[in-house]
């Protein structure tokens, strides 16, 4: 996945200089996870460079870029780090169309990490995309494979909304995959069944896909035919394909790594029940964090959602 | 001092010169002989500790580090001279003062190693935990001297901050709300030259760091930072500026990164090899050393000995936090508030019942 943000962005580098990339330790360093490696080497430090270490400031000066013209895309080195620019995003990237009543547009894309499981320090491990998600004015996108992230990167590059790009980084590597060599798109906003199934909707993102999937075997085994709904879009939410998929299977889980309350998964719930009320064979169920801060490694298994913890919410749900 | 010192001028304040040699005895501050040694030897012992965690860690045997090779004489600087009734409130390189204050290795050991545990510092309770959003912290540090003050004690606030960290707004608005409080806190930059991979001049226009203090209306001083005589005397007369209710004051400490960032940084990708060879012939250590041989008072057999014990001491430690046991489910919940919710209690038990389910299948 890394090599396939990668070569977005080495896309819209050769094809639009209104395009830079900047943020902590990008330029030279090519970034802590070398997602922008080589990148300044190609384009040169005047569209690939490594700012003042300040995440308001990387958000607030990209604002200004935006508005300008200019299609910044901004990294954020961990998802615990983008606070200092929460003002910046909820004051300003997200309210700057609408104050301006759509004469300053602030096309721009926020790069982020996101996402537990790899054994790091406190503020590395969050899940947070809720609080983005219920940020009027922004768009949450997140990909779980190589080939989603290319062409997603790109379609965020391309819109003219400001865009938060949320990278699992647990998967940064773990995942081979051809991607197709070239420019490509992926339509914002659209959400992608990945297996068909009767029994049972499951609704993930990111990283939490791969283990959605290996459940799915299980399940499989246990004989129960699972349809899993990658959402790829946080905000806008395809409610339509979402609420097709409950129509058919009649029971809807959705599995999140952020902590419950006020999270993605009551969102999508809510989504069953207003579209497909009538098809609910049993409440809709969450499988996600619980309200505690992400553990430090050695606790961090009690938190994450694993392949087993998904499986029993599948049983439960079909023995309702 | 800091007149003379003043950061307008860029003037770095050094006593002992690269080669061990006093250069300003004037400003030599009177330290025994005996509490030399002792700093030196904590010295020693933080750079033997830190030494042996980078290769704890290359055995996976603890997870990411930051490491303070180099960096030793500002944290033994401070921690000869810190109160134990003053706070310190850390970044995450500054070991040496940690342990100055009663935090021990086992601690951070458990911290590093991801037990949440290793953050009560029960022997430390004025010494915050350590602080990974950059800069985040010194906000506390003025709040915390804003209370010293609030209750008329004579407590002080030693908070810590790298280069990159002074580009965050908490920086500049903890120096300020300082400087507009006038409270008893000493802020220590370490600029080790690097945030990562960026070089400090990329972090700032200024010529130093310290210069920054001026804008706020507060005494700053840009001290060699690998001088632990200087280190020592500029803390000495900061402790003076604070007592007489004229804090705070903001000290650069000139020094250099010679690890990586943490173990999970390459630092062959952004600096050179000479540029290493040249700060490490400025390395606090083996400075000290060369006066305190020179002294009389040390020699390289007596170094070799307390080394080795030191190792055993680290490794008996280490060992202690790698047998601390496993990590009981309800840790992740118990602490998240002074009164847990219902609804918390609830989630716990809804993992219990996730838990036996898991045992009824393996079985």
């Amino acid at each position: 996945m890394v090599n396939a943000i990668n070569d977005a962005l080495d896309i819209k580098l050769k094809e639009d200089r209104n395009v830079v990339v900047y943020g902590e330790d990008v330029g030279v360093e090519g970034g802590v996870f070398r997602v922008t490696e080589g990148l300044q080497m190609i384009h040169g430090a005047e569209r690939v460079f490594d700012s003042p270490l300040a995440e308001s400031g990387i958000v607030g000066t990209a604002i200004g870029m935006a508005i300008a013209g200019m299609r910044p895309v901004v990294e954020m080195q961990f998802c615990g780090f983008i606070y200092p620019a929460f003002n910046q995003i909820i004051s300003h990237a997200s309210r700057m169309h609408n104050r301006s009543r759509g004469v300053h547009k602030t096309p721009m894309v926020i790069r982020m990490p996101y996402g537990g499981g790899i054994n790091a320090l406190e503020h590395h491990s969050e899940s947070m995309e809720a609080i983005f998600g219920h940020i009027p004015g922004l768009k949450v996108i997140a990909p779980s494979t190589p080939h989603d992230a290319k062409g997603m990167l790109i379609s965020a590059i391309e819109s003219d909304d400001t865009i938060l790009f949320m990278e699992p980084k647990r998967i940064y590597r773990a995942i081979k995959q051809e991607v197709a060599e070239g420019k490509y798109t992926i339509p914002l906003g659209k959400a992608n069944v990945l297996s068909q199934g009767k029994d049972v909707t499951v609704v993930s993102f990111g990283a939490m896909i791969r283990e959605v999937q290996k459940a799915i075997v299980m399940a499989k085994e246990a004989g129960i035919s699972v349809e899993l709904i990658d959402l790829r879009s946080i905000y806008p939410i395809d409610k339509e394909t979402i609420a097709k998929s409950v129509k058919k299977t009649g029971r809807i889980i959705t599995v999140t790594e952020g902590p419950k309350s006020f999270g993605l998964g009551a969102e999508i719930s809510q989504i069953a029940i207003e579209e497909a009320f009538l098809h609910l064979e049993a409440p809709p169920a969450r499988v996600s964090g619980y309200d505690v801060i992400v553990p430090l490694p050695k606790g961090e298994h009690h938190y994450m959602q694993d392949p087993l913890k998904i499986f029993y919410e599948i049983e439960k749900i079909v023995k309702y | 001092m800091f007149k003379e010192y003043n950061p307008i001028n860029n003037k770095e304040f050094q006593i002992l010169d690269h080669k061990g040699k006093v250069v300003a005895k004037e400003m030599m501050p009177p330290i025994k002989d005996d509490e030399l040694l002792k700093a030196y030897k904590e010295m020693l012992f933080a750079r033997t500790a830190d030494l042996q965690i980078v290769s704890y860690q290359r055995q996976g045997r603890i997870y990411t580090y930051p490491p303070n090779y180099g960096q030793e004489a500002i944290s033994g600087a401070v921690g000869a001279l810190i109160k134990d009734s003053d706070w310190l409130v850390p970044a995450f390189r500054e070991m040496g003062a940690m342990l100055a204050k009663g935090v021990t290795l086992k601690e951070l050991f458990l911290y590093f190693m991801g037990y949440e545990d290793g953050s009560k510092f029960s022997k430390a309770k004025k010494t915050l935990p350590i602080s990974v959003p950059i800069a985040s912290q010194l906000l506390h540090a003025a709040g915390l001297g804003y209370a010293i003050k609030y209750n008329k004690e004579k407590d002080l606030v030693y908070a810590f901050v790298g280069d990159g960290g002074t580009s965050e707004g908490d920086f500049h608005e903890a120096v300020n709300f300082a400087g507009v409080w006038k409270v008893p806190v000493i802020f220590i930059i370490q600029n080790n030259q690097y945030g990562i991979s960026t070089p400090t001049r990329m972090q700032t226009a200024s010529d130093n760091l310290a210069v920054k203090a001026i804008a706020y209306g507060v005494k700053g001083i840009k001290v060699d930072g690998n001088d632990y005589f200087a280190m020592y005397k500029a803390i000495q007369e900061s402790i003076k500026v604070c007592e007489a209710g004229e804090g705070p004051v903001l000290i650069e400490a000139v020094t250099y990164r010679k690890g990586a960032h943490t173990t999970s940084d390459d630092p062959t990708k952004y600096r050179t090899k000479e540029e290493e060879e040249q700060w490490d012939l400025k390395d606090p250590l083996k400075r000290l050393k060369s006066y305190l041989i020179a002294k009389k008072i040390w020699s390289d057999k007596e170094e070799e000995k307390v080394i080795e014990q030191y190792k055993v001491e680290v490794d008996r430690q280490f060992l202690e936090a790698e047998n601390y046991g496993p990590y009981p489910k309800e840790d992740i919940f118990k602490y998240m508030y002074a009164e847990m919710p219902d609804d918390l209690k609830d989630q716990e038990r809804e993992y219990e019942r996730f838990m036996e389910w898991k045992a009824a299948r393996a079985k």
